[in-house]
């Protein structure tokens, strides 16, 4: 097939020697980095088989792909910074694979020499796991931190506890003997500010003091937060599982998971949470596991300085922030093979797999929630749910859909307003104003006024005898003589109905802000507010549907299973449904949404309609947009993400993207021995091109391999100060041999250290299906095409990209990164 | 402060029981062990007379709980310090810094750099700083010299994100 001649052809001049040598497949597919005979040349005599063993010498220079080279060239040295990477350019996942797999040959190969030796090669074997499990330690204590401090922040608005300050308004009331059954939360220990303040506690006076000074606290918390974030760490705005899905598909935004990053993102997530904004914290957790991971990886030079191996890393890391953002292990991995990573081996599944079970360890070990459970949601019923339920299930799946692909379209639509006009100058105003509407309009409705996760927590508790919430103010049947578990389907009482209306109101106002809560520059997370709005429209469905039995229990529908007297509806379970279609709704996850709910909820027997709801909120979703929320976030800052979910189904061919095109000037090439330091540096001013193919002559056209840009300026400075006699007309050979010169010419620089022998190449006649495909699976950043055997031209990522976004109509000039 | 955070207190044992013919909900807290928390160890005393007591227990519900208040305590304490010396790190970046450094080197030499809310530039004159401690190698300056560099770094991100919107817009 033509795929598999692609292949063995960039391989052949470079790997024959090897295939005669490999021990493994593996090798085969290493276009660079291999022992190479010296006496090879390079363009034919591939069938000179001296592949001794015994004699080959590797050089690496900087780790970049090499030949070996013999004492000739003993004296060339690694230049340092060859083969690092750009600021917002993307990795060669190629090339940093096989430097992997080169250092991982030559500790093998010295392993035998000493024990020192030894220890070096188990020490290197083992960092992963090592660095894995101290990424899971740092998330799992972070979490803790994050959790507590927020839920002492989040009371602080309405309250203090005088006796001890540092606890919130539960904890407080913990020990306190003088709680009722009523009103569970009052206790004296727990101060509200009009009681501190004026001195009473009831009345409209205090009620107008509370509301004050919750405004008050709401909009200082924001205005630290986003100031700390604007001076010390831009980067800790937002969400950040877009830009984490972007940097493991292989981009590099440096400092986004730095060591400030990481400390602001923790402080102000807290403060963010704190000050009532329409926001959620898990997003923000998993970016705070991946900057753990990537500062752990820097202590471990298997890990530092390969960027193919730290995404390794960065995918676990992911993993354990989910595992510690809800308390869901399993759903942690599955979320970081589903949503966040780009390549997935076993390898990293495992590493996932023990990354979450370490930092949920230590989550459990620190208890924050002091009911010894990560459990956030327990519920704890354990009713049937019977076949007609689905309906109302699948209309559930329905909103989810609608509302997921509203979001979407709205949220973007804002950020792009932001992004493009004067909206977006004053970020500190807009995150003020934000706040203050949110804490405005939420004080009044005790179910706004809630922490979000309380809120979701009373709303997929069912109700039983033991609750006194407004929401369980059902008509009591006084002469019932059921106990506990299975309460009978009653009629709705007046506080059932202020109930509905409160929340229905609720929902409004959620839906509005967090279409413009999130994406503002404060870390902000989207998947408890998603839940929330899902919960309270369940909960509402739930609620009807249970009284629709309760009054026409001799319907069709119901007759079999709601007799009178019969717990039929359980409107807590159409709470956790309507949470997860809304969430699947804007994400478009699956399986990850499903493990996930159901770790956070302990209702296994849900899952059938969990897994219902969610296929049919993805399929609505679907049908008016097939990205989820941060693909759409991806495309609006033009990241370079070549989304493995889409398919490229168009005929045309490479021929057809490939650059130059016919308009352009030709192709910007290299020559093999032709050209001069001048020569090159020159090249390299007047253009903006990443990386030159290099080719034997311009007359021929053969190729020879490619040459980055930062590699050829980053050599030629560290030869113009380091080797003597290398001027601008010092000829640059970049072949195996240097040509003949006369006597008086200036010494010659040689380059092949740094040429990559190996570049990829399609024809002119490949069709772009393939060629996309290929981009895809191999991590490509650029691929040569050619025409009968010459070089035409080249096609880049961003090539690609800005012709699949002009295929499906949208705006080519959006993709911004290379 | 009261510093009451032994462990004795950090255990409970919670029993919520609904009402019961003329008798109103109630919750009962006890500080007992495991073994022990159940409806006849922690409600006391007894709303109801003897035969009752099994139909009244049988409604109730008691759950054992634990929590570490030290934890607690030590959490918001390291937050809130982290927080209070970033603010006063921020205080001193935004308003000190300017101040001092327009005294030490004279208006001409400071780059324009705007107060108000809106338009932070705490790191303007990064430039400047950087340039000139270049020059001296001794361990005072290594450390202003990387504190320039990370200014530097701060405000190439802020540009990007603030100003250019060209990433996490």
């Amino acid at each position: 097939m033509e795929s598999e001649q692609l292949f063995h052809r960039g391989y052949y001049r470079n790997s024959y020697n090897s295939i005669t040598s490999a021990s493994s497949d593996e090798e085969l597919l290493d276009g660079a980095g291999v022992i190479m005979d010296f006496q090879t040349s390079e363009d034919d005599n591939l069938l000179d088989g001296d592949a001794s063993i015994g004699t080959h010498y590797t050089m690496t220079n900087g780790g970049s792909i090499n030949s070996s080279t013999h004492l000739l060239d003993l004296l060339d040295e690694p230049i340092p910074g060859v083969g690092t990477y750009d600021d917002f350019h993307t990795i060669d996942w190629v090339r940093e694979k096989c430097k992997d797999r080169e250092r991982h040959r030559r500790i093998n190969s010295k392993k035998k020499e000493s024990a020192w030796e030894m220890t070096k090669s188990l020490y290197d074997a083992w960092s992963g796991w090592l660095v894995v499990t101290l990424t899971g330690l740092a998330s799992g204590a972070l979490a803790g931190l994050i959790d507590i401090a927020a839920d002492w922040m989040t009371d602080l608005k309405e309250g203090i506890c005088l006796s001890a300050l540092w606890f919130n308004h539960e904890q407080c009331c913990w020990g306190s003997n003088e709680t009722t059954f009523e009103e569970r939360d009052k206790c004296p220990q727990w101060k509200t500010w009009a009681e501190l303040i004026i001195g009473q506690a009831e009345g409209p006076g205090s009620y107008i003091m509370n509301y004050i000074m919750y405004i008050f606290w709401a909009l200082s918390f924001a205005f630290l937060a986003v100031s700390l974030v604007k001076v010390f760490a831009p980067y800790a705005c937002g969400s950040g599982i877009p830009e984490i899905k972007t940097i493991l598909s292989g981009f590099i935004i440096r400092g986004y998971l730095g060591k400030w990053t990481l400390m602001i993102k923790t402080i102000t997530l807290v403060l963010a949470v704190a000050s009532g904004l329409s926001l959620g914290k898990e997003g923000p957790l998993v970016h705070v596991a991946c900057c753990c991971g990537n500062i752990f990886s820097y202590l471990f030079p298997k890990y530092s300085t390969n960027e193919a191996k730290k995404r390794e890393v960065l995918s676990a890391a992911s993993a354990a922030g989910v595992s510690v953002a809800f308390g869901a292990p399993i759903g942690g991995v599955l979320f970081s093979l589903e949503e966040v990573s780009y390549y997935f081996p076993l390898k990293t599944l495992w590493r996932s797999f023990f990354a979450a079970l370490v930092a949920a360890f230590v989550l459990r070990s620190i208890n924050p929630f002091g009911n010894s459970r990560l459990v956030l949601f327990y519920v704890e019923y354990h009713t049937p749910w019977y076949l007609f339920e689905l309906l109302p299930f699948i209309l559930l799946g329905v909103f989810g859909g609608l509302w997921g692909a509203f979001f979407i379209r709205a949220n973007i639509a804002w950020c792009r307003r932001r992004k493009s006009t004067k909206f977006g100058k004053y970020p500190v105003l807009e995150v003020i104003i934000v706040a203050a509407i949110t804490a405005v309009i939420a004080f009044p409705n005790p179910y706004t006024r809630l922490n979000t996760s309380e809120l979701i927590k009373e709303l997929f508790t069912d109700c039983g005898p033991l609750e006194s919430s407004s929401l369980c103010d059902y008509r009591n049947d006084m002469n019932a003589s059921k106990i506990v578990d299975d309460i009978p389907d009653r009629p709705a009482g007046t506080g059932v109905y202020s109930a509905i209306w409160q929340l229905c109101l609720a929902l409004i106002f959620k839906i509005i802000m967090t279409v413009f809560t999130f994406g503002i520059k404060v870390p902000s997370g989207l998947f408890i507010p998603s839940m929330a709005i899902g919960a309270i429209a369940g909960r509402i469905v739930g609620i009807a549907v249970e009284q629709l039995a309760y009054y026409h229990h001799d319907w069709f529908i119901f007759k079999e299973w709601c007799e009178v007297g019969a717990d039929c509806i359980t409107p807590g379970l159409y709470a956790m449904v309507g949470a997860a279609a809304c969430l699947g709704g804007v994400t478009r996850m699956t399986v990850s949404l499903v493990v996930i709910v159901f770790e956070l909820t302990g209702g296994l027997e849900y899952i059938v309609p969990l897994m219902a709801a969610v296929m049919t909120s993805k399929w609505v979703g679907d049908a008016f947009g097939r990205e989820g929320i941060y693909e759409a976030h991806i495309r609006l800052n033009g990241y370079p993400f070549l989304d493995a979910k889409e398919e490229f189904t168009h005929t045309t061919l490479a021929a057809d993207v490939m650059r130059p095109r016919r308009s352009d000037p030709p192709l910007a090439v290299l020559t093999q021995d032709n050209m001069t330091v001048e020569d090159i540096e020159n090249l390299i001013n007047e253009t903006s091109y990443n990386g030159f193919p290099v080719i034997m002559s311009k007359e021929s056209q053969r190729l020879v391999g490619f040459a980055l840009r930062r590699d050829l300026t980053i050599a030629i400075e560290s030869a113009r100060k380091k080797q003597e006699g290398i001027v601008g007309s010092s000829r640059v050979c970049f072949a195996q041999h240097t040509p003949s010169l006369p006597a008086e010419s200036p010494r010659p620089l040689k380059l092949r250290s740094i040429l990559d022998m190996s570049p990829f190449t399609v024809t002119d006649h490949t069709p772009m299906e393939i060629v996309v495909d290929i981009f895809r699976k191999l991590g490509l950043r650029q691929c040569l095409v050619t025409h009968n055997g010459r070089l035409l031209g080249i096609i880049t990522k961003k090539d690609i990209l800005r012709h699949m976004a002009q295929t499906a109509n949208q705006d080519p000039a959006s993709i911004m990164f290379n | 402060m009261l510093f009451t955070s032994q462990n004795s207190e950090d255990v409970r044992c919670k029993c919520i029981c609904p009402p019961y013919k003329d008798h109103s909900g109630q919750i009962y807290n006890k500080n007992v062990s495991q073994k022990d928390c159940d409806c006849l160890h922690v409600v006391e005393p007894m709303p109801v007379p003897g035969p009752d007591v099994e139909a009244y227990c049988l409604r109730c519900e008691c759950k054992y709980e634990e929590r570490s208040s030290v934890t607690i305590k030590v959490t918001i304490i390291i937050y809130l310090s982290i927080l209070g010396l970033l603010l006063l790190y921020m205080v001193y970046l935004t308003l000190v810094e300017p101040i001092l450094k327009r005294r030490l080197f004279g208006h001409s030499q400071l780059i324009q750099s705007d107060e108000d809310i809106g338009d932070h530039q705490p790191f303007a004159n990064a430039h400047d700083v950087l340039a000139r401690s270049r020059s001296r190698a001794n361990v005072l300056n290594k450390v202003e010299y990387a504190q320039q560099r990370w200014k530097l770094q701060v405000q190439e991100q802020r540009k990007s994100v603030f100003d250019r919107h060209v990433v996490l817009s």
